[in-house]
């Protein structure tokens, strides 16, 4: 019971530093302190928490535009990422990647990418390298609805099945390529329906359920690793706020929104911990303190840090 | 030592000796097992090394060469194949977007050490999608080198250095060429990229080419020197990195220059050699930079048309006759 009250803990804990990440990233862009876009995953931080929560060490994981969660999930340090985003030379990538570029081969992470579906076929080549030198590691590939559409994917759904590569698809779902509702691109209710024809194991979720979501993506990885090859798994879920900061969301009514923000996953498993009394209302008010401190930590260092070097601008093109 | 090779037998070394020597690398293609590829480059090779280090692909150009990427990201060297370098096209994205820019863009910190074989080559009549010449697109890309070698022993030696570089390399090579013999050097020593070689030695003019425009230029300067005036002949070999250094030297001692590229004209290889000529020796010009180039059209079927398209060794002695008139 306790080592599955630490899990739980874990997991309300790595959820809420995104959330808190994020919002103040949310912030930080509407007052104009940071330059760009990004794009917020606030309301779906129970996929990547889920998924990342059943990797071992030597998994892999890429993520999508949308990515600060995937990459937060897998290990990401949020002061070199704030750092990123703040175009600071300690950032991920020295400031030249942002918000949808950053990597770190140390903690697993392949990379995020700011082209939809750019990231599958990285995540299936990965997945071919770890077979070719016989790694009995796995790939997880995120991506959204929208990069569902793309020719990548299916390339690479045919890929990885006609080899059994050891990769995970992870879909989250939120129902919207940015406005295009989901309904209108695809004419199949579900995406796995649509993937099961290329010889994957499929499975859909619900993506703001922590515990489904890591218990389904258990048992894709676990098929992966043991050689099933490629599986496909489909994460219902709904982005809070819009595609990026200057989405009004005049494409969905506001009592849809009410709804799903009332399956808010944060607060679904504050829910499960409290009924479980795997945890008491003080220490999910200390966790979520420690979120908040951390991303506070994260903004300071990332203040504090020098620009990126502008005399380095054209150096490491090549290696 | 050396052995008279063609172009694609030199190919097949390299590959062969470099598989041999690094179990990283692997190659990917489409037809490239059995069938040895459409044109034969890597017959044998599936035999010898096995269907998992000769990956053979379905017809799936941005899915297999997005999937090398990745694995390159990995550690591993992917050497794919592209049938014809019009395909290349369909990948655009895997090489523009992603294999050229993680280097940069994730903070120095990866490196995809990933080598695209395109076979390109017109003359042939293979029509306007199987003869165009992509490698303006790729020169005009930061974080992509471009190689384009002319004979069977640059071929080698040039293709060893783009499996052992850590950067992602396309490698442009010419179907016309691939019966063609010469000497090939044993060893497996690598042909540095991002040099030029001075393939004959003039005084009146300097022509520059690449790939089979070498011996289109070279034939040009025979029949030039028939008439007193002695062209110096410049093989670029690699595209990009551009030896320029190289051409200026000579561009600067002869004073003329006849730049000479199969592809169209606008925007292409010999456009930014003519830039760079401009900027770093217009003082020592007795004459416009000219281009020999085909012009803004597809690349058409019928030979009569093709041929017309095509720089010859006869629009290349008349563009550096006139230039020298």
């Amino acid at each position: 019971m306790n080592l599955d009250a630490d899990r739980l803990k874990k997991l309300y804990h790595d959820m809420l530093l995104i959330r808190r990440f994020e919002e103040r990233l949310s912030d930080l862009f509407l007052k104009g302190e940071v330059a760009g876009t990004c794009h917020l995953c606030i309301g779906q931080e129970a996929v990547p928490v889920g998924v990342a929560s059943v990797l071992r060490d030597g998994d892999w994981m890429n993520g999508t535009h949308r990515g600060h969660g995937h990459f937060l999930a897998k290990g990401g340090d949020p002061r070199l990422m704030m750092a990123e985003i703040f175009g600071r030379e300690t950032g991920y990538a020295k400031g030249r990647g942002g918000s949808q570029h950053m990597a770190c081969f140390d903690v697993g992470f392949l990379g995020s990418n700011g082209i939809t579906g750019g990231g599958l076929p990285i995540a299936t080549g990965a997945a071919l390298a770890l077979k070719q030198r016989k790694i009995p590691n796995v790939v997880v590939g995120m991506m959204g609805d929208g990069a569902a559409n793309q020719g990548v994917f299916h390339e690479c759904l045919n890929l990885a099945a006609i080899w059994k590569l050891p990769v995970v698809y992870v879909c989250e779902n939120n129902l919207y390529a940015m406005s295009t509702p989901f309904q209108e691109s695809c004419a199949v209710s579900k995406l796995s329906d649509r993937v099961r024809g290329f010889g994957l194991g499929v499975e859909t979720v619900d993506g703001n359920d922590v515990l489904a979501v890591a218990e389904a993506a258990g048992r894709a990885v676990e098929w992966a690793r043991s050689g099933g090859g490629p599986a496909f798994l489909e994460c219902m879920t709904y982005r809070f706020c819009g595609h990026s900061r200057s989405d009004q969301c005049l494409y969905r009514t506001r009592d849809e929104e009410t709804a799903w923000k009332a399956r808010c996953p944060i607060e679904l498993l504050r829910g499960v911990l409290l009924d479980k009394r795997a945890a008491t209302e003080s220490e999910l008010d200390a966790i979520a303190e420690t979120a908040a401190k951390e991303v506070k930590e994260a903004e300071d260092f990332a203040r504090s840090s020098p620009l990126a070097d502008v005399a380095r601008l054209t150096e490491g093109v090549f290696e | 030592m050396t052995r008279i090779l063609s172009t694609s037998e030199a190919i097949r070394e390299a590959l062969t000796g470099e598989m041999e020597r690094d179990e990283r690398v692997f190659l990917m293609g489409e037809d490239i097992g059995l069938y040895g590829g459409a044109f034969g480059v890597t017959r044998g090779m599936q035999d010898k090394f096995g269907p998992e280090r000769v990956v053979e692909t379905p017809i799936s150009e941005a899915g297999f060469v997005g999937v090398a990427v990745g694995a390159s990201l990995m550690g591993r060297r992917p050497v794919v194949e592209i049938m014809f370098s019009d395909f290349i096209l369909l990948a655009m994205d895997q090489l523009v977007n992603h294999a050229a820019k993680f280097r940069y863009v994730y903070g120095e910190k990866s490196t995809v050490p990933l080598v695209v074989r395109a076979v390109g080559g017109a003359g042939r009549a293979y029509g306007p999608t199987h003869s165009q010449a992509v490698e303006a697109y790729f020169v005009h890309t930061p974080g992509i080198k471009v190689v384009a070698p002319s004979t069977p022993a640059d071929a080698k030696g040039l293709l060893l250095a783009a499996i052992r570089e850590p950067n992602p390399v396309i490698f442009i090579e010419n179907r016309v060429l691939y019966p063609q013999k010469g000497e090939v050097p044993e060893g497996a020593e690598a042909i540095p990229l991002g040099k030029a070689a001075t393939v004959r030695a003039g005084k009146d003019v300097t022509i520059v080419g690449y790939s089979r425009m070498v011996h289109e230029s070279l034939a040009a300067a025979e029949a030039l020197s028939t008439e007193g005036i002695e062209a110096e002949v410049i093989d670029l070999r690699t595209l990009s990195p551009m030896d320029s250094p190289h051409v200026m030297e000579s561009v600067k001692r002869t004073g003329r220059a006849v730049l000479v590229e199969e592809g169209p004209r606008t925007c292409g290889v010999m456009a930014e050699l003519a830039a760079r000529i401009a900027e770093e020796a217009i003082d020592y010009l007795d004459g416009p930079v000219t281009r020999v180039t085909m012009p803004d059209i597809p690349v058409p079927c019928s030979p009569v048309l093709e041929q017309a398209a095509l720089p010859s060794r006869k629009s290349i002695a008349e563009a550096a006759r006139r230039l020298c008139g």
